[in-house]
């Protein structure tokens, strides 16, 4: 589906800090990542383990204060979005990235009219005018499946239904044909039978745009229908990051391999009593010293408590965060 | 213990519960309809097993939930629970009855009074419906912690100090307080983390088999129900189209709209993934304010007949314990004699 060629975006080593009464959040640490074109990164990770944090932070997106990008490098094409400037910044947000949120309910304005969302970037970043934007309004929305799109853009938001709502969140954010595509939990608020559409209809845009995703999710059954790779977060850092198939077939880190067990499923056997992970993800009041999962892991040995691990390349494309997982292969070279 | 049978002795009893909400409109706020969120639900749950209800957002699995311990003043129809009718009680009796019914809900944030400890809000229902002393009511509270799994040195907390996890513990904990036969939960997962949500549901069985509870689990997670359910049964649009035992559910459904619910469902596996046979529906749920003619499912139905846009379907038991409303089984299941759905079909053919 996509070839090797240069990446479009590369995250190297991202650290966000929300400053708190008291102390600082660490919500992301030394994430780094890239995406070439094309492709879809699947992103998954509890509430709290700094995924939509991270995604945040590339197009500075969260407010600061409280929250500060503390070191790292977001190259998108090259160039390094974190030195930029705003107007350098609005131009690539909604331009050359688009972003699409959890809610559709609360993410798009009540009081302007559908047409007038969608049409807002086109005259903004595209410079078209009012006719032309009212034109490519209308294809974009046909092109999310929208029926009857002409009459519908002078709805308002409230006219259309959940799963309508982020149809015309997906058209808003293809606008302006962005080379890459932020999707955080796009389908969470929505019903599986409507979930369902809105996956087709991911799947069949991306085959006709060529736009590289990111999918941010905590399920991983969406995640295993639609990703090429997969980056697991916890704690605010990357523990596994593998190609689909080998994550599901091979994962390598207890806490990958505990959340694959703890997902019941509809089909095949059925487990008589789920496995659990015991206890409560963490918060981390400073740059993490140990291995933030060893509370939680069965596996845990002295060592994890010793020192972070970074990770390591075990096969192709894949790398994990752990302890017992660099023991071993330190062992076999 | 989930997988034995259980004793066939409904202890709830619903037959033809219907909760309309009436709409007001216009400058004299005249009623000019009404969202029939459920529209004639008959079921039982059978003592000890869990009764799994699923469906999509506005089906009205919630309503009728709450209908089920009385939080609304109901349609019409009737709820017999442990030998009593619920929907027509007076307020006073009903308040008697309220200990052997309880509810966990969906949002453990919003279901716990933020100014009141731990210890208050599991009491409280003590307090209500006991006559025990100050000491004794302290030791139940101690008890009831233990039993969810929370430490008894945080009973002097508020809620805001806990996770949602935790918070979900302390509700199930006041609905345990005293000692209830049949608990309704009202998505009490939704709101939590994939890896909290197991610790959440294997307490909830654990806490069956401790206490030979009857749920009622409300949900829109068909993964979680395949798991915790005795018997399913899947709602739309305010009526039930299917309820059977849960593995004839999931592994054989009857009704369209069941196979397309299940066949939606993300499979966290991507070698199954490929595999599985997707049916999308077309369009949203109709407005329960004006449900379509005939069967509720004719406007998104992939197997549509036109019959389905006239009669409104019978629900029938097409195989033991496996029920099912729609035409496609009406007329396989009763080969001779003439039903309803081949006579109207007939009548059609004829014009």
């Amino acid at each position: 589906m996509h070839d090797g060629g240069r990446p479009v975006l590369e995250v190297q080593g991202l650290k966000t800090v929300f400053r708190v009464r008291g102390g600082e959040i660490h919500a992301v640490n030394n994430v780094s990542f890239d995406l070439k074109p094309g492709e879809l990164l699947g992103v998954v990770g509890e509430s709290g383990s700094g995924k939509s944090v991270t995604m945040m932070s590339l197009l500075g997106l969260l407010p600061s204060p409280p929250a500060e990008v503390r070191d790292g490098k977001v190259l998108l094409d090259g160039q390094d979005l974190l030195k930029a400037d705003e107007d350098t910044l609005r131009d690539v947000r909604g331009g050359k990235v688009g972003f699409i949120f959890q809610d559709p309910m609360t993410s798009l304005n009540p009081v302007f009219t559908v047409g007038y969302q969608i049409m807002e970037p086109l005259r903004k970043h595209m410079g078209m005018d009012k006719k032309a934007a009212k034109a490519r309004a209308v294809e974009l929305l046909e092109l999310v499946g929208i029926p009857s799109a002409e009459q519908r853009l002078s709805d308002y938001p409230h006219q259309f239904s959940g799963g309508m709502r982020q149809r015309v969140m997906i058209a808003i954010a293809l606008s302006c044909d962005p080379k890459v595509l932020i999707a955080d939990e796009p389908t969470t608020a929505l019903d599986v039978t409507i979930q369902a559409q809105i996956i087709e209809l991911m799947k069949e845009l991306r085959q006709k745009l060529g736009m590289a995703v990111i999918w941010i999710t905590h399920d991983l059954g969406v995640i295993a229908g639609i990703a090429d790779r997969v980056m697991v977060m916890y704690g605010g850092q990357v523990v596994e990051h593998a190609p689909v198939r080998e994550l599901f077939g091979n994962p390598q880190h207890p806490y990958t391999k505990a959340l694959l067990k703890t997902v019941p499923s509809v089909r095949g056997e059925r487990v008589r009593r789920l496995t659990i992970i015991e206890g409560q993800p963490p918060i981390l009041g400073a740059p993490p010293s140990s291995c933030p999962f060893r509370d939680r892991c069965a596996s845990a040995v002295e060592e994890c408590a010793r020192r972070n691990p970074s990770r390591t390349a075990i096969g192709k494309g894949h790398d994990v965060a752990c302890v017992l997982v660099e023991q071993k292969e330190a062992a076999h070279a | 213990m989930l997988d034995a049978a259980p004793s066939k002795k409904p202890l709830v009893e619903v037959r033809n519960l219907k909760m309309h909400f009436p709409i007001y409109a216009g400058l004299l706020r005249r009623r000019v309809g009404e969202v029939k969120a459920v529209d004639g639900v008959s079921f039982d749950v059978y003592e000890g097993e869990t009764l799994g209800l699923v469906g999509e957002s506005g089906c009205g699995k919630s309503t009728c939930g709450r209908a089920l311990l009385r939080l609304y003043e109901v349609t019409d129809g009737s709820i017999t629970i442990d030998g009593v009718d619920i929907a027509t009680l007076s307020n006073s009796d009903l308040r008697e009855k309220r200990p052997t019914m309880q509810m966990v809900f969906q949002d453990p944030q919003a279901s716990l009074n933020p100014r009141m400890t731990v210890q208050a809000i599991i009491q409280e229902p003590l307090d209500e419906h006991t006559t025990l002393s100050t000491k004794e009511k302290q030791q139940k509270v101690y008890e009831l912690m233990d039993a969810v799994g929370l430490n008894r040195r945080f009973a002097g907390r508020y809620p805001h100090a806990f996770s949602g996890g935790q918070r979900q513990r302390i509700g199930i904990a006041r609905a345990l307080a005293l000692n209830p036969k049949f608990i309704v939960c009202d998505e009490p997962i939704a709101a939590l983390d994939v890896s909290i949500q197991a610790q959440v549901v294997n307490l909830l069985e654990d806490l069956q088999e401790q206490f030979g509870l009857t749920y009622l689990f409300i949900s829109h997670d068909l993964s979680m129900v395949r798991h915790i359910a005795t018997r399913v049964a899947v709602m739309y649009l305010g009526k039930i189209v299917e309820l059977a035992p849960r593995e004839a559910l999931y592994a054989s459904p009857l009704h369209p709209y069941t196979e397309a619910l299940l066949s939606a469902v993300p499979e966290p596996d991507p070698s199954l993934e490929a595999k599985v046979e997707r049916i999308i529906l077309q369009g949203d749920v109709p407005s329960p304010a004006n449900p379509p003619k005939g069967c509720n499912f004719c406007t998104r139905c992939p197997k549509v007949m036109p019959i389905c846009r006239e009669v409104e379907p019978q629900t029938r038991e097409v195989r033991p314990g496996h029920f099912a409303a729609c035409h496609l089984h009406e007329i396989t299941s009763q080969p001779a004699g003439k039903t309803a759905a081949q006579e109207a079909n007939e009548r059609q053919h004829g014009e």
